[in-house]
């Protein structure tokens, strides 16, 4: 190897300095996702408050009504009564959660033909928004599939209701196409959080005798404890903006059109771009403010997580005491 | 070697009512959940192989008489899915290879170099991420129109690329895991930063860039919202759109709706049955880095 030029020149140019080109990289390698961040989420955003306090189509002049749109929000029965149907989807997430918290235990120790269902949960993940429309018509449709099945379990006819008609349930037969469609994709998330906990963690506590009850309690929960609830704080904002199921299914009709599909309904039906938008931005304040009440609760819930093996209390009573010791010789110092 | 056989017992497995009562509860749980996600997709597929008058005279869950195949093949013209699967496959490649172009090196410029404003991008991407992408279309499709990117499919790719925000986070995470001293060897040799990139990070960062194949595969070819917004033009349907052709007055043909439903399908499941591991992993990659 020949050795390294002495002579260094004695003007070195920025660009080809160390500096300069990590200047020249981080740029470079910045500027178009950023760009993009910004075209497609950040300027819609902006646009999206500014068109709120406009009366306006997409094309042709606008109105300026300040609070209107907001206030309409209000007035309108059919968007403020859609708010109320995120209820039904925050209990069928809820539902969901368990649901792929229990599979995935269940699958994550041996079982036969585990891997055959673990793929016929999780498969319904895979398959696209309109075809699971369809799907579900045809599934609910009267005296079709459901119906027969029911009616094959002893159910008479007469008894089923319209499953995407009737108010009392068409409800619960979209959240539970969404439950169908999502609880597999979640059983696989918790498999895998539940599989990378250190499998001599379960020989030790085997060792000392814990059955699966007692393995599930103190080994898995903890450990998936951050995913679950990240899934729990994901799942509710989810619902907030449920939109899919009753899309395609029933196009919100019957009382099953959630806020988006409200929202998308006026936006590009009724051209009330102004009110969309303030639809829009109203219900993503909600949902900022839902996550950050749910991350304070989590954080509250879980606050003494990183505690020693200490307990709790007696490590309140020693703080207690250095209080009191502190108290006492500052008295003393006075 | 009459004596050693003589003396081994059968072992006796001595199970507790407990114990079988939950291994049964377990399988029955297991058997019925599989049912239920089955049973929809299995209905689809017995229609789609109905004639039109077994359609419509025998009960929906029997088995049809006659297989007939023609179905499909009505189903596939009537919904033009030829083009359909060419623009959803042109959609796909480009989506993908931005997504992980931009993706790696933006991750790279993050992990890997402290500059000012590391962290506000870092949070800008984290905040995106909260917004549905639903709301957000409200404005976009102002904005895509004052573009003229509307109805074309390079206008939709960009959209896809640029609303693209998990795939940043696999690969950060993906690159705490490549240690610096990689770089500093490379350095030491002469490498510049992009030589870095290129050569020596971007190879070790397949699993992720799989990762990322997969799910970002997955959405793209499911979407139909945006899809649905943008590329009004038939010529440019996707599958997911060109199955909205079954609404409307082909409302209640469904042995060919069905067939439709599952020539759409059949991509995914062919995917899904050869890289089940892969798709797992990857799902799960997800959980435990983030």
């Amino acid at each position: 190897m020949s050795p390294v030029a002495a002579t260094t020149p004695a003007k070195k140019s920025f660009w080809k300095s160390r500096r300069g080109q990590q200047i020249t990289v981080i740029i470079a390698f910045t500027v178009i996702p950023v760009f993009l961040l910004m075209l497609f989420t950040y300027y819609p955003f902006a646009e999206m408050v500014k068109f709120s306090f406009y009366r306006m189509r997409y094309v042709g002049r606008r109105v300026f009504v300040g609070w209107d749109n907001y206030k309409e929000i209000f007035k309108r029965d059919d968007i403020s009564g859609s708010l109320i149907l995120c209820l039904y989807y925050m209990v069928g997430a809820l539902v969901q959660i368990f649901l792929a918290l229990y599979f995935a235990t269940i699958l994550s120790m041996k079982v036969k033909c585990g891997k055959l269902f673990k793929g016929l949960i999780f498969f319904p993940y895979l398959i696209n928004g309109i075809a699971i429309g369809f799907i579900f018509k045809f599934f609910y449709t009267r005296g079709f599939v459901l119906d027969t099945v029911l009616h094959a379990l002893g159910i008479p006819m007469s008894a089923l209701p319209y499953w995407l008609k009737d108010r009392a349930v068409n409800n619960w037969s979209l959240v539970y196409s969404s439950v169908w469609r999502y609880m597999g994709q979640n059983m696989v998330l918790f498999i895998g959080a539940i599989m990378s906990v250190d499998s001599s963690l379960y020989e030790a506590a085997a060792l000392d005798g814990a059955n699966n009850w007692q393995k599930f309690k103190y080994i898995i929960l903890p450990s998936i404890k951050t995913i679950v609830t990240l899934n729990i704080i994901l799942s509710i904002t989810g619902s907030l903006s449920a939109f899919e199921a009753p899309y395609v299914i029933t196009g919100g009709n019957n009382g099953t059109g959630t806020f988006f599909v409200v929202m998308d309904k006026v936006a590009h039906t009724s051209q009330k771009v102004g009110l969309a938008s303030a639809m829009a931005v109203f219900l993503l304040c909600i949902i900022f403010i839902a996550t950050i009440i749910q991350k304070l609760l989590f954080k509250y819930i879980f606050r003494n997580a990183n505690a020693d093996d200490e307990s709790l209390d007696a490590k309140k009573a020693k703080q207690k005491a250095r209080k009191a010791a502190a108290r006492a010789a500052k008295k003393g110092g006075m | 070697m009459a004596a050693q056989t003589a003396s081994v017992h059968k072992i006796r497995h001595h199970y507790s009512a407990g114990f079988i009562i939950w291994t049964i509860f377990k399988y029955f749980t297991l058997i019925l959940v599989s049912f239920t996600s089955v049973l929809p997709i299995v209905s689809c597929v017995i229609t789609a192989f109905k004639s039109k008058t077994e359609y419509q005279n025998t009960n929906v869950m029997q088995l049809p008489k006659v297989w007939k195949l023609s179905n499909f093949a009505e189903a596939f013209q009537m919904a033009n899915m030829g083009r359909a699967f060419l623009n959803s496959l042109i959609i796909l490649v480009f989506v993908l290879l931005g997504s992980i172009l931009i993706g790696t090196s933006l991750a790279y410029a993050l992990n890997r170099f402290k500059f000012i404003g590391n962290e506000l991008i870092r949070n800008l991407f984290t905040f995106a991420a909260l917004l549905p992408g639903i709301a957000m279309q409200v404005s976009t499709y102002s904005i895509m129109s004052n573009l003229h990117l509307i109805n074309h499919l390079y206008g939709y790719i960009f959209l896809m690329m640029g609303t693209d925000v998990i795939s940043i986070y696999i690969f950060i995470q993906y690159y705490e895991n490549l240690p610096v001293s990689l770089d500093e060897s490379a350095i030491l040799d002469g490498a510049n930063y992009f030589q870095i990139y290129w050569h020596i990070l971007l190879p070790l960062l397949k699993p992720a860039i799989v990762t990322c194949i997969i799910l970002k595969g997955a959405n793209t070819y499911n979407e139909y919202y945006c899809a649905h917004l943008y590329l009004q033009k038939p010529e440019l349907c996707t599958v997911a759109i060109s199955l909205y052709t079954f609404t409307g007055p082909m409302g209640n043909q469904y042995n060919y709706i069905c067939a439709g439903v599952i020539i759409s399908l059949l991509p995914a499941l062919i995917v899904f049955i050869l890289c089940q591991d892969q798709i797992y992993n990857g799902i799960a990659a997800g959980a435990v880095k983030g």
